[in-house]
């Protein structure tokens, strides 16, 4: 079992981080009060690991993988994303780095309801500018790496959900992104679907030269974790390969 | 990524349908109500078209239009003439009258008396019979809406009418552009006119003017009034006196008007809501392509080609659905040569393009707005 660490003294980035904060703090206006979620974070993430980001409701999870993404702005603090201050990048750049290295996993999926699973797939390739039929073909190769490209002709409803999970993972990974970011990837789904969508993520996403985030309260896949951090209050508590108790 | 919007649009169908009929029926309410408008409105000038060969007009200065004429005395025909640059100037009437038909009903004519010895006054076209019938006894010419109104599902050649007390047999159709009312019209020669039309001292409506150089009209129709004292108005002149006559002095522009603005309304509510809601139901999918990595560019983009998918089929289907309405009702002679000027499907394309950047930038806020980090919520 982990303990709790003090971050504040970690200093600068360290070049092999896939991803590091500094300071990262985000505060929300509510009315005329301001609410601070996250309270400094300093975080280094290591590529080659499948990091769980635990935590109750509310505890800041969805602020803080929203910030480390590129999708949220910091009201303090600096996130590198494989050496990248992605937040001193313009507007557009950003877009443009989101594109180029980061694949998305969503808690609802959103998949494109009026288009198959294979060209869902391909969006980011799509995105990308790459001519949509080799784009399709490079996503059904995915599909098949997932064992769903039986299914690359169907639209998301004739999918089960476990079917529409490994199709937003193909979608994620078909660019071969360098960071995947999860958002509670089996909440929508049952123990074994759930164990086996993971087992899938951490065959095709966990590599030497890239980093996988999962936020999650899903205890019965915990162990399937390299490194789990725990978040209260907008602080990270918690730093191991294990959950505390009560978790 | 415009295929993927395409595809986004038209797999809901039933919001693509909605808005394809948005669309379409306010393009068909729009170009029909405008033809119809421009079509009516340029009756108030069949008068002046009907009498093609007469390059100016001339009449009392009061006078305004073919139908709002004061008489001019039978003088005015030889002042006219003795202008120069006037190749030939013939006299002209037109009256009102009442006519019974030999079942016994009263119908209101117009009655049109054209030169005796040229015959310009008559349309160039004849449906039934010639020109020539003019010149027997108690002859008229009857126009074809006359034909259809007083006569529907039968000739009229032969029949007898009692015009003011008078005996007139119709001998021949016109090929007539209908008057702004419709009103049956009997042509006949001037000298004859003269006998179904009660006599005032002056009974002499126009006076048609040829010139010796058509091109020169407008110069003559100037020098006509500055010798004359009455009034000149060259051919198209006259017929725009006509048609603002009728803008002036009807309320049709007004309840055209009116309608024109209620398609444009019914377009954007239309339009406007059902777009709002296929936005809304694909908010998650367009923050998830914001969140994946497409730029606010390429969304502005995939939504312009969503509503411009949009615009054509509905724009398309409206003017088609004009051009069967009137070509539907073409035998009807309200409709009787109604045309589609190119400048009304103009309009309605700019309408169109109109609803549709107005409801598409509402649409469009609502996922520009739209945070990526909401796909996470």
């Amino acid at each position: 079992m982990g303990t709790p660490i003090d971050t504040s003294a970690i200093g600068g980035c360290k070049p092999e981080a896939a991803i590091c904060t500094r300071g990262v703090t985000r505060d929300f206006q509510a009315g005329q009060q301001t609410i601070t979620v996250l309270h400094g974070i300093d975080l280094d993430i290591r590529a080659g690991e499948l990091t769980f980001l635990v935590g109750e409701s509310g505890s800041g999870k969805t602020t803080l993988i929203s910030i480390m993404c590129g999708i949220l702005w910091p009201t303090l603090g600096e996130v590198k994303v494989f050496g990248t201050d992605i937040y001193e990048l313009g507007d557009t750049e950003l877009v443009e780095f989101r594109l180029q290295n980061i694949g998305f996993i969503f808690q609802q999926y959103n998949l494109i309801p009026s288009i198959d699973a294979a060209n869902n797939a391909a969006v980011p390739l799509i995105a990308q500018g790459m001519d949509r039929l080799e784009a399709r073909e490079k996503a059904v190769a995915m599909l098949k790496k997932l064992n769903i490209a039986d299914q690359a002709d169907k639209l998301p409803r004739q999918l089960s959900g476990g079917q529409q999970q490994r199709v937003a993972i193909a979608r994620a990974l078909v660019h071969e992104p360098r960071l995947v970011v999860c958002d509670e990837p089996t909440a929508a789904l049952d123990a074994s679907s759930g164990r086996r969508v993971m087992d899938l993520l951490r065959d095709v996403a966990v590599a030497e030269d890239r980093a996988c985030i999962i936020v999650t309260h899903d205890n019965r896949i915990f162990d399937l974790a390299d490194r789990i951090l725990v978040l209260e209050d907008g602080r990270i508590t918690h730093d191991g390969t294990d959950v505390p108790e009560g978790h | 990524m415009l295929w993927i919007a395409i595809r986004m649009l038209t797999g809901d169908a039933q919001k693509f349908y909605g808005l394809v009929f948005g669309i379409a029926f306010s393009t068909l309410l729009i170009t029909q109500q405008l033809t119809i408008f421009v079509n009516l409105i340029e009756r108030g000038a069949s008068g002046v078209y009907n009498v093609s060969s007469a390059d100016v007009w001339v009449m009392d200065p009061v006078s305004r239009t073919s139908d709002v004429a004061y008489a001019l005395p039978s003088t005015a025909l030889d002042k006219v003439r003795s202008v120069p640059g006037v190749e030939w100037a013939v006299p002209h009437i037109r009256a009102q009258a009442s006519v019974r038909t030999k079942d016994g009903d009263l119908e209101g004519v117009a009655v049109i008396g054209v030169d005796d010895a040229t015959l310009i006054g008559l349309p160039k076209r004849m449906l039934e019979g010639s020109s020539d019938v003019l010149s027997r006894p108690d002859s008229v010419i009857i126009d074809d809406v006359g034909t259809t109104r007083m006569f529907p599902g039968q000739s009229p050649i032969g029949e007898r009418l009692e015009l003011n007390d008078q005996r007139a047999v119709i001998r021949g159709i016109a090929d007539a552009i209908p008057s702004f009312t419709s009103t049956v019209v009997l042509y006949t020669k001037y000298s004859q006119a003269l006998n179904y039309v009660p006599g005032t001292r002056n009974r002499l409506s126009f006076v048609l003017v040829g010139a010796e150089d058509p091109m020169q009209a407008k110069a003559l129709s100037e020098r006509i009034e500055r010798e004359t004292g009455l009034k000149a108005r060259t051919r198209d002149e006259f017929a725009q006196d006509g048609i603002d006559f009728i803008i002036e002095n009807t309320g049709i522009p007004l309840n055209f008007g009116i309608t024109v603005a209620l398609g444009f309304i019914v377009g954007v509510a239309i339009v406007g809501l059902t777009f709002s809601l296929f936005i809304r139901d694909n908010i998650k999918q367009f923050g998830a392509l914001k969140a994946i990595g497409v730029t606010n560019r390429k969304i502005r983009r995939m939504v312009a080609v969503q509503a411009g998918l949009v615009g054509l089929v509905g724009y398309g289907l409206g003017v088609i659905g004009t051009v069967f309405f009137i070509w539907g009702f073409s035998s009807n002679p309200t409709f009787k040569g109604f045309y589609i000027p190119w400048q009304i499907p103009l309009v309605s394309l700019v309408a169109v393009f109109l609803i549709l950047a107005l409801t598409g930038w509402l649409a469009l806020r609502n996922v520009l707005k739209t945070e990526p980090a909401s796909v996470f919520r």
